[in-house]
């Protein structure tokens, strides 16, 4: 049971963190308990078959027979990654928040984080819908909690807000995943909640253009896509430190991820569809999000819309269905969730020194602050995009993969790389560059070996995965190869189709289909 | 299987139980001057009712003192919920500081007299039979809802309760009459029959009689335009009253209206799906009255500041819920909707002795009394479990509030009945807002009074973790009470 090690062991930290009474030892055990599914996670790396295309470590239990629903876990070359980069970062976060970021109620704090950190993992474990719904809306809760107890500023509208997007998308996706799994007596014979199996049902045009909407809109919440990214500013903004790493690191990723997992390989006809409106919303995303990050005088709130610009991007791989593109898209959620994480930590320390986040208070850092300096300048340009760094690795192939298929979207992209690499170095410059005029800077104290040790790993990550990506795309490949051809099929079948029909002549076999198609709504 | 007088008593133990318990109540009452033992009498017999419900000649069903009531496997899943919910109403009212104060004797006996209606209700096969438990059913809850006297909240909620009460009622015998007036019959299988054997049956005058009933079941489960009583006796009543009438009261009325609606005025087909009688526009008619009752439901939520008003119109809406099962015309349908009482019954049940301790220590229901409820000395576990019946209410994963709100949406969505379950979907966003308001009062906001620690007793602690842990418990695996509730849909209809 690998698997449900992974998911259960933080819930079992987190009873364990509500029976410590003492500070010291809440924040000893919360970090205990999140290194051993870090280990756990790396060692499932290790033992991970880098040439399967399958799911791996998979448990299946039934779980609500009369639903046809099942326990079903399973670990591929896609989901492999975000395990790993949930794992680490909820490490980090936790280490992070017991140097001083978190002042009250520790016990709490910590015991939300373990649960959260199981919701995650379990979203991106499972493979039953239902299940993976139950994981989906259980991420709510906690961060729910993060925000409103520990955020600052409006706190709480912003967990208000977050909560209310969320649940109005993934609601409506319920009932698209009430709806496939009823579907599939149509086709199967019996009702299943069954990722894998659900692959092999057939619904006609209409249905499957329905429910792809249905997912599509719970995803786009989750990512988020541009218009219906407004509840991420506010959420990241006032959410504390480790909230807003999570969000960003992990959260937005689990929308993405839903693309790829679930609403692209269920109805693939309808995703090659809507490729030009997916790329036209990621393209405005990316220019948006860099546009309104350019003007912000808050440095959380440039780095969250970034985060904007930054998932435009991956939404714009996902959406090039070829392999560099969707290898590409998988590269840069980890590259975000790494560098855009690390951000966060970063403007976090700098908060905790000078109570504020505004740029205009800041200016000669370097001079004050050099490890701080210097580390947040490796962030930067990974964000960016620089060459050597991960970020580019990700961006690079996303722009190649998509160059093949859309040109046009291409252009706007490589616009929205320009502007961020403006509006992030110009932050850069006005916080650590210039005469220190403010003298509350001239005496903050430079990074504690506690916030080296959260922030050395992560430039071991951006540095490692910048010069040798090879390990990381070789596993992602054979389940992405798996996946495109899965949409190649859809896409065959349905220009077969249009011949077919311009043709005006029904051979008979897709007469057959259309009839059972007909019994299979029922 | 009709079995007489004397041989139906053999399937109708809880019954007698709960009588003989009502006049003994009555008697200690008159006969002793230390009453404090009497809610324990009361407690000891509803779970001997509980534990005798299963008993009878279970092969099929059979008919019960001449064809007056039926006894079968869905009478016996509603007279198991009825009796969970008095237990419940029971052991809350010996930790209310409120009941602590009136005329224990008088209570007690009441409490249990309401319970045997409630039970007769969801028995009855005959119209006459219906009215008069449903008729017993109202009467001792206007007693209960009144019976804080000097209380004048309270004192007018039962006037208010008494009003509609008996307007609905009459209302009700009326139509009762049209139907007997074309059936000839009182008897829910002759009317069936009488009914469906004629090619060209009045249909106006059929739905008028169906409309007219409607506004006494209607009344007592809460639904819209017959909800307004809902609030006014929720807010006035004491908390144990309030919670026996919000899960108790409302089960027996979808039991009743079941019955009726289903065997009685509809044909089962052979693939699971029920037959209307022709062209009576019933099923429409109640699907805009269950779209209706969770809008308002949840509308009116929104802005209330006293918890028990707040859970009474979510009570109205979960009612619409409940009736997003009924109107579906399937077993499937059915089945959902006997989940999601059994959901209903557990979280709000919870939330409610919530509200109980809660104006215990306070002596407040309003949600400002709330404030920071999580971070005083000894509050955590309350303001957990009120969190887990709230997200319940809801319909978070994890908790049997989605289960029921689950299966409801899957049988919604095989009947293709999409809007429906688009409306559902969308009134569960709106509800998220109200629901979430108590939990951000105790969870985000700071105490008003810090120092003092929260004491509880742990009587009224040992039933929150029961429901608290059923909830989370039956949310995470559900197989049993799916299994028990798809057990329970048979009706027996055999006309021999």
């Amino acid at each position: 049971m690998p698997l449900t090690l992974l998911i259960f062991v933080p819930l079992l930290g987190a009873a364990a963190v509500l029976l410590q009474s003492e500070e010291r030892s809440v924040w000893i055990s919360a970090f205990i308990f999140s290194l051993i599914p870090l280990g756990w996670s790396l060692y499932l790396l290790a033992v991970f078959d880098p040439h399967a295309s399958g799911y791996q470590f998979v448990e299946h239990f039934p779980w609500i027979p009369q639903f046809g629903i099942s326990y079903h876990l399973g670990i591929d070359g896609i989901s492999l990654f975000l395990i790993l980069l949930t794992t680490i970062l909820i490490s980090l976060s936790l280490l992070y928040s017991g140097g001083g970021d978190i002042e009250s109620r520790p016990r709490e704090f910590c015991f939300l984080m373990l649960l959260l950190e199981s919701a995650l993992l379990g979203t991106f474990l499972a493979l039953d819908l239902f299940l993976f719904y139950v994981f989906w809306e259980a991420m709510l809760v906690p961060m729910y909690f993060l925000i409103g107890i520990w955020g600052h500023g409006r706190k709480i509208y912003a967990t208000f807000k977050f909560v209310l997007f969320t649940m109005l998308g993934s609601l409506l996706m319920l009932i698209a995943i009430i709806y496939v799994a009823r579907a599939a007596r149509g086709s199967l014979g019996y009702v299943t909640f069954d990722l894998p199996e659900l692959y092999k049902i057939r619904l006609s045009a209409t249905e499957a253009r329905w429910l792809f909407a249905g997912f599509a809109i719970a995803f786009a919440i989750k990512v988020p896509l541009w218009p219906l990214h407004t509840w991420l500013p506010d959420a990241h903004t006032e959410a504390p430190t480790a909230g807003s790493v999570l969000l960003a690191g992990v959260m937005l990723k689990a929308g993405a991820y839903g693309f790829i997992r679930f609403a692209i390989p269920l109805f693939p006809a309808v995703a090659v569809e809507a490729i030009p409106v997916f790329m036209a919303l990621g393209v405005i995303g990316i220019i948006y999000g860099a546009l309104v990050a350019m003007v912000q005088p808050d440095l959380k709130r440039l780095i969250a819309y970034s985060s904007v610009s930054h998932l435009g991007f991956v939404t714009l791989g996902i959406f090039a269905f070829d392999t560099q593109g969707l290898e590409g898209a998988i590269y840069q959620m980890l590259n975000h969730g790494v560098s855009t994480g690390a951000l966060f930590l970063l403007v976090g320390m700098l908060y905790l020194r000078r109570h504020t986040r505004e740029i205009i208070e800041f200016g000669g850092l370097w001079s004050s602050v050099p490890i701080y300096a210097s580390v947040f300048m490796v962030m930067m340009l990974s964000s960016i995009g620089l060459p050597g760094l991960n970020g580019f690795v990700g961006e690079f192939l996303i722009l190649l993969g998509t160059y093949f298929s859309r040109k046009v979207a291409v252009y706007g992209a490589v616009t929205g790389l320009i502007l961020g690499a403006l509006y992030m170095m110009w932050a850069y410059e006005r916080v650590m560059w210039g005469p220190l005029t403010k003298a509350a800077n001239v005496t903050i104290a430079d990074l504690d070996k506690r916030e080296i040790a959260v922030m050395l790993p992560l430039v071991g990550l951006v540095l490692f995965m910048g010069l040798y990506p090879r390990p990381l795309l070789n596993r992602m490949q054979p389940s992405i190869d798996a996946l495109l051809v899965r949409v190649k099929d859809a896409q065959a079948e349905v220009q077969r189709e249009q011949v077919v029909a311009s043709s005006g002549f029904l051979p008979e076999s897709a007469g057959a289909t259309v009839t059972a198609d007909v019994r299979g709504s029922k | 299987m009709e079995l007489g007088n004397l041989a139906s008593l053999q399937a109708f133990y809880p019954e007698l139980l709960l009588t003989a318990a009502t006049l003994v109540i009555v008697l200690i009452d008159l006969l002793t001057s230390d009453k404090s033992w009497l809610g324990e009498v009361a407690l000891i017999s509803t779970s001997g009712a509980l534990l005798l419900i299963g008993v009878g000649p279970l092969d099929g069903g059979a008919w019960l003192f001449r064809r007056m009531l039926v006894y079968d496997s869905f009478s016996i899943f509603f007279r198991a919920l009825i009796a969970l919910a008095a237990l419940v109403a029971v052991w809350m009212s010996i930790g209310s500081q409120e009941v602590r104060r009136c005329e224990q004797g008088e209570y007690y006996s009441i409490l249990l007299a309401s319970a045997l209606g409630m039970l007769l209700m969801t028995e009855s096969a005959n119209l006459l039979m219906a009215y008069l438990s449903l008729e017993f059913v109202s009467l001792t809850s206007y007693v209960l809802t009144g019976i804080l006297r000097h209380n004048r909240r309270s004192q007018e909620a039962a006037l208010k309760y008494l009003i509609y009460g008996g307007v609905a009622s009459g209302t009700m015998i009326y139509g009762m009459s049209w139907i007997f007036g074309m059936a000839g019959s009182l008897d829910f299988m002759a009317i069936n029959r009488a009914l469906f054997a004629t090619s060209h049956i009045p249909v106006l005058a059929v739905f008028i009689a169906l409309v007219l009933i409607l506004s006494g079941l209607g009344y007592k489960v809460a639904s819209v335009p017959f909800h307004m009583w809902a609030p006014d006796v929720y807010e006035g009543a004491p908390i144990p009253i309030t919670t026996f009438l919000a899960v108790g009261s409302k089960a027996a009325g979808f039991a009743l209206m079941t019955r009726f609606f289903y065997p009685a005025i509809s044909h089962l087909g052979p693939d699971g799906n029920w037959q209307p009688l022709n062209q009576v526009a019933w099923p429409q008619l109640l699907l805009v009255v269950c779209i209706i009752t969770m809008t308002l439901g949840n509308l009116a939520a929104l802005q209330q500041q006293n918890m028990k008003r707040m859970l009474a119109y979510s009570s109205i809406a979960q009612a619409g819920y409940a009736l997003m099962g009924f109107v579906l015309l399937s077993n499937d349908g059915l089945i959902a909707m006997l989940v999601y009482l059994f959901a209903y019954y557990v979280m709000d049940a919870g939330a409610f002795l919530v509200v109980m301790i809660v104006a215990n220590l306070t002596g407040s229901e309003d949600i400002s009394a709330y404030r920071g409820l999580a971070w005083r000395r000894g509050g955590a576990l309350l303001a957990i479990s009120l969190t887990i019946f709230l997200l319940s209410l809801t319909g978070i994963p994890a908790t049997i509030g989605f289960i029921g709100k689950f299966y409801v949406f899957a049988a919604a969505i095989r009947e293709r009945f999409y809007i429906l379950a688009v409306i559902g979907i969308l009134n569960s966003v709106v509800s998220l807002y109200y629901y979430m308001r108590p939990v951000k009062a105790m969870f985000l906001e700071q105490p008003v009074d810090s120092v003092s620690a929260v004491t509880v007793e742990y009587w009224n602690y040992g039933l929150m973790g029961v429901l608290a842990l059923a909830t989370i418990f039956l949310g995470l695996y559900p197989p049993p009470i799916i299994s028990f509730a798809s057990n329970s849909l048979r009706f027996f209809i055999s006309s021999s």
